[in-house]
């Protein structure tokens, strides 16, 4: 695959990207890794509620060491505050925000997702014998939106998007838009529409990063 | 006059026997009942069926159960590769039922709400759904799912009154309430106990009435 002359965004830079596209007023789910860090990048007068399946609505920013709650902590096991306002609800409650259709927002880490919004983000294969479904089969069924974001191929450079997801799925047709360390694109019916790339990459050398077939937006 | 509260350890594990179905409190650090699991540990029960949100983590008592080999079963949402869990079940010495955290919570309310089954689009599309009954509800296609329920539930509380109402603080009520709900013995341990009365009716977090029994364990672990 052909190297690309520019560089690539960074885990916090893709981050901030999608935090810019979060309007006041959402409530939002981050799953682990690099939707975890999306919270730092959205301003403290901007209100964002953000949910934990462990039970939190308006869960807030990491605390001073010295001001550690050992019984406030989020869906990752760190250590988090409550904002003015905030809730702490059950397992069963906090699922039904999940599953309920009741957060406007989830963004996801991916192994892969398809062209339809195919999502694969819970076991490299069908035979590894233990596997971790945790929660995202359920915010994937269950949020209005579904973003994800993830870098657009592997270490190895094998395209992230593709026409159809080679790992396990957790959920059929649900994601609306990803944003890798190279392009935001929508998921519509006509299949991935680049909304925005890199400064200095054309769309052809997008292209050649894709499994799928790529459109103009 | 009604005494949920239990004097010692002994008294809160009284007939908790061999092949129980065990619903375990908590998520991560949180809410678990750490001093219960030890008093768990030491009744000798085995052949357990045990349910919680992930196989134990390294030196809890719920890890020790596992290495101990008391438990027949686990039902939980992720098993880490690396833990006692992982690897006694591919050693074919432990069975592992891995559902999605929605489900699993969902489950333990519907055997506390008296619902026989529902449908849930969760896993539906996915390898979870292999050989299980499946319908297409409202132009999307949902999987079957059943009640799950206790003999036992092991729960931690903040604050307890003797009726066996329950308050939590911050995150630590996670699966504690609906596990209460699903048990046919709910046993909790608690930081700090109330007077009858004294907690406010509107702040009661757990109803007494899915509670049968409260061990005062004032720092949440057992001592001495």
């Amino acid at each position: 695959m052909a190297e690309l002359a520019i560089k690539p965004l960074g885990r916090e830079a893709m981050a901030e990207r999608v935090a810019r596209d979060i309007p006041e007023g959402w409530l939002v789910n981050l799953g682990i890794g690099i939707p975890t860090l999306i919270a730092d990048f959205v301003p403290e007068d901007r209100e964002v509620l953000f949910h934990s399946e462990n039970g939190i609505i308006g869960m807030g920013k990491a605390p001073p060491k010295e001001q550690i709650n050992p019984f406030l902590i989020n869906a990752s096991s760190q250590h988090v505050t409550l904002r003015q306002g905030g809730s702490y609800i059950h397992h069963a409650d906090s699922f039904a925000i999940a599953r309920g259709g009741h957060l406007d927002l989830c963004v996801l880490g991916a192994f892969e997702v398809s062209d339809s919004g195919d999502i694969a983000n819970w076991a490299r294969s069908a035979d590894e014998p233990v596997k971790q479904v945790g929660g995202a089969m359920d915010l994937a069924i269950g949020t209005k939106r579904l973003w994800v974001v993830m870098e657009h191929t592997t270490k190895e450079g094998a395209p992230r998007l593709v026409q159809r997801c080679s790992y396990p799925l957790t959920a059929k047709r649900v994601v609306k838009r990803v944003y890798t360390n190279l392009a935001v694109l929508d998921v519509e019916p006509r299949g991935f529409v680049v909304r925005d790339m890199l400064p200095g990459l054309s769309f052809e050398a997008l292209q050649a990063h894709t499994d799928a077939r790529l459109h103009q937006a | 006059m009604i005494d949920k509260f239990v004097p010692s350890m002994a008294a809160a594990m009284e007939g908790i026997g061999d092949s129980a179905t065990v619903l375990l409190g908590g998520f991560a650090d949180v809410g678990i009942p750490r001093a219960l699991l030890a008093g768990l540990v030491d009744t000798g029960a085995h052949d357990l069926t045990i349910v919680a949100v992930a196989g134990g983590r390294e030196g809890s008592a719920n890890e020790r159960l596992l290495s101990l080999g008391r438990v027949r079963k686990l039902i939980c949402t992720f098993v880490r590769p690396a833990s006692i869990a992982a690897r006694l079940f591919q050693r074919g010495e432990l069975e592992l039922e891995i559902i999605p955290q929605g489900t699993l919570a969902e489950r333990l309310r519907a055997a506390g709400a008296g619902i026989p089954a529902f449908y849930t689009p969760t896993g539906a599309d996915t390898l979870l759904a292999e050989g299980r009954e499946t319908r297409e509800i409202n132009g999307r296609l949902c999987l079957l799912e059943y009640p799950l329920r206790g003999d036992v539930a092991l729960l931690e509380a903040w604050r307890a009154d003797r009726w066996g109402n329950l308050v939590y603080r911050e995150a630590q009520q996670n699966f504690n309430p609906v596990m209460a709900m699903a048990a046919d013995l709910a046993i909790a341990q608690t930081y700090h106990t109330a007077e009858l009365g004294e907690l406010e009716p509107n702040v009661i977090d757990t109803p007494g009435v899915f509670v049968q029994r409260v061990l005062h364990v004032p720092e949440g672990e057992i001592h001495g």
